[in-house]
This record gives structure tokens, sequence and C-alpha cells, in this order.
């Protein structure tokens, strides 16, 4: 009785290294064995680039939507590509994690796809809810962005070692609830992952959160616990997520959890308005509100160094 | 806005009163207006702030169900046994139904589907 205790005892130990970050312009966070720390970017691209590669993560691009919390959204993604341009180390590939459109129109996947083809390297799409409003949902999104994917357009791929899973959590929403993954892509995730050694370091990114920021809002996923008990005995797991539209970070033991910034409109912090509606910012703040997250992978140290970039040029000079 | 469900309440606290025949003739006053609104005004649920207002509407069987998106997101409305599915409203969107039978239904927003209303359609 009393060792079983104390065994529980020292797993929850292992495990309490929790920690709920708020963003704030212009932090760099770097994590080292799954704790988190700052560091500026400048060191971030002095590690060894031969043994590195990077991607980036773009998300909530909203194209179409035209309201005043940012009535150019394609100028704000267009400035999202230009300063992914001047990034140190050049990105293998881009993780879009939905939202892509306002609408799910022709017209706004269009123009999404016309801008982001300027990224030069592979874009990895997960839809939002706000991707597959069509009449026949998913449709439109899944013929662009659908090859090599299954059910409603989940996905894995492997680079340099590192196994990355695309989970789609917008489709098939039940009254009252949360984000939904369902029986058959859990299925698909437990034999996708089946084969793989517990030392493969392990990227899942989807649109919704996976794990629960703040339900009031919609703000988690409701089998999230499935998934997560499907990726416990890896040792590396980072988990990239967007639909919030502002940077939060947790960790817990061997993941971490991350959500990117928008690249059209800022949503508030939990619970700090009426509702999660686009933020009305001063047009000369937007910018500190909108970016990009640069994630670079280096063998050998078990260490992925997020950074959060602000459209404003935040988060590069630090 | 006066909605049917409350000028309902209002003439069961009425009945109960049980008073003046000034009273009576107020709550028959009431009664006339109620029906009247049960059988021939149409009803508005505004859609702002990832709310529907009001949340829970009774109305008479053949009432028109006007949905009208306030907010500066998109949102849909859609019931939960199927009977009704609007496309996605985008600001100052509209979607019109007209509930012909009697009946309770739960609707939601498909893309934010902590979001929910119900709709209950009984003879008065
Ligand atoms: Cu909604």
């Amino acid at each position: 009785m009393s060792a079983q205790n104390d065994d529980s005892a020292g797993v929850t130990r292992r495990h309490t290294l929790e920690c709920m970050l708020w963003a704030g312009t212009g932090m760099v966070w770097t994590l080292v064995g799954g704790v988190p720390g700052s560091m500026p970017l400048a060191k971030a691209a002095a590690l060894n680039p031969s043994k590195t590669f990077s991607f980036v993560q773009i998300s909530d691009s909203h194209v179409g939507f035209d309201k005043p919390a940012n009535p150019d959204t394609l100028g704000t993604l267009r400035e999202a590509v230009a300063s992914i341009k001047t990034l140190p180390t050049k990105p293998a590939f881009f993780l879009h994690t939905g939202d892509i459109t306002h609408l799910s129109k022709e017209s706004q996947f269009d123009d999404a796809d016309q801008i982001l083809k300027e990224l030069g390297a592979p874009v990895f799409y997960v839809p939002g809810e706000h991707d597959v409003l069509d009449d026949n949902p998913g449709q439109s999104y899944l013929a662009r962005y659908g090859k090599g994917t299954s059910g409603a357009g989940w996905r894995s791929f492997d680079h340099e070692g590192v196994h990355f899973i695309g989970c789609v959590n917008v489709v098939d929403l039940k009254a009252g609830g949360l984000g939904n993954l369902g029986a058959d892509q859990i299925a698909w995730l437990a034999a996708d992952l089946k084969p793989l050694s517990s030392s493969t370091p392990i990227v899942v990114f989807a649109h919704i959160p996976l794990w629960s920021i703040y339900p009031e809002w919609g703000w988690g996923t409701e089998d999230s616990a499935r998934v997560l008990d499907l990726l416990k005995r890896f040792g590396s797991v980072t988990v990239l997520n967007g639909h919030i539209h502002q940077v939060m970070q947790k960790v817990e033991g061997a993941v971490t959890f991350h959500t990117a910034r928008s690249t059209a409109f800022p949503q508030p912090a939990p619970g700090t308005a009426a509702s999660p509606g686009p933020m009305k910012v001063p047009p000369g703040l937007l910018r500190t509100f909108l970016g990009i997250t640069d994630v670079t992978f280096q063998r050998g140290e078990d260490r992925l160094a997020v950074v959060d970039h602000t459209l404003a040029g935040e988060g590069t000079s630090k | 806005m006066i909605q049917p469900s409350d000028i309902s309440a209002w003439r069961i606290r009425h009945k109960q009163a049980n008073t003046s025949p000034a009273a009576s003739c107020l709550s028959v006053a009431i009664l006339l207006m109620s029906s009247s609104l049960c059988f021939a005004q149409p009803v508005t649920i505004h859609v702002d702030n990832f709310t529907f207002t009001p949340v829970e509407t009774t109305v008479a069987p053949g009432t028109t169900i006007t949905w009208v998106n306030d907010d500066d997101i998109p949102h849909t409305v859609v019931a939960t046994d199927g009977t009704f599915k609007s496309k996605a409203l985008d600001t100052e969107d509209q979607f019109t139904v007209t509930m012909t039978e009697p009946g309770e239904y739960v609707y939601f927003c498909s893309l934010h589907p902590r979001m929910t209303g119900k709709i209950i359609v009984k003879a008065p």
C-alpha cells in the first residue's frame, strides 16, 4: 500500500512539470530535453546546422475574412510568407494547421494557394472548421490537399527520422461538444504508431488544440486523451495546434503542447472577453499579434526549438 | 422583443393570482395577444457573441423562425435530428425555417458546437 503510494508520488513528481506560458510579444521559447527556457534566436541559429532541419508552422490564415480586426488577411499572409524567407535556416517544409480560408470558397482557396506556393517547399495541411463549410463538407479541401491522406484528411510522413502525424478534429462535431477525432482516426493512429520505436521523435499537428485549454470556448478535443495514451511510450512528442490565434504552451512529461499565432487576426486570452470572436487591436499593434512558428530539430540532443515570430519582427532579434 | 414564452409564463402567474374583474379583462387581452403572436408572428433569433438569443423559444406550429448572424464570425444552425441545416452564415446572413411539426428541436452551430439552442413547437 505505502509502496504503491510512493510509486505514484514518484510518477507525479516526474510528470508534474507543467507550465502554461501566456503569449508575450518577442519571447523565444526553446525546448531542451522537454524543459522550456527562453533563448535568443541568434543562439538558436548558431546551433550546428549540419545536424538540424527546421520546418515552419503557419496557421489560421482565414483568407476571405475582411472585418475590422483585419480587413486585409491576404496582405498579412503575404507578409508572413515574406518573413519566412528571412529565417536563418531555410525550412524543409511547412505545416498549415488549418483555417486556410474563412468560408471554404474556391476563390478563397485559390487566393491562399497563390500566396503559399511562393514558399517554394511542400506544405502539409490539416483542415480547420472554416475549411469544411462547403455543401459536401470537406470535398473542396480534400480535392486540393487530400492527396496521400485517409478519411477526412489525416496523414503521416517521416522526415530525417522524425515521424509527423496530421490529425483532423474539425469534422462531424457533436452538439455541446468540442473538437473530435473519432474512432476511425484513432484506430488508424494506433496502427500507424505500432511499428515505431519509442525513441522516434513524434510531431503531431491538428487544428483544434489536443489539450484542454478552455472548454467553455470549445478550446479542446473530446477524445484527445486516447491519442495521448497512444503517445505516452514515446520519449519526445511535440503537439502543434492552431485555432486559438495566440501562443500557448504546456509541457507534460515528454509531451510539449504548443499553439501558433494566426496570420489573420488575434483572439482574446481565455475568459477575458464575452466570446472568442476576433479581437480588435489598434492597427499599429496588429502585427505584434500575428505570426508564424519556426521549429528546429537537432539530432542527438532530443531538442526541438520552438520559436514564435510575430509579423512585427519580434522574436528575431532578442 | 416580447416572446410567446414570456407571455405564457406571465399568463400562468396571472391565473394563479385570480383577482379582480379588471385583472381578468387584462388576462383575456393577453391571451388574445398571445395566440395572435403564436399563429402569425414570425420569430427572430439573434446569433451574437457565440450565443443564440433567445436560447430557447416556444412557438405554435406553422411559425416562421429566422436566425440572423450579428457576429463577426460565421456560424451555422443545425438541428441535431436533421430537421433543418443552414449553410455557413457570414455576418448579417439569415436562415429561415417554418416549423410545422410539434416537438422539441435541439440545434447547434456545427463550427462551434458549444453553441446550442432549442425550439419547442406546440399548439397554444
Ligand atoms: Cu459558431
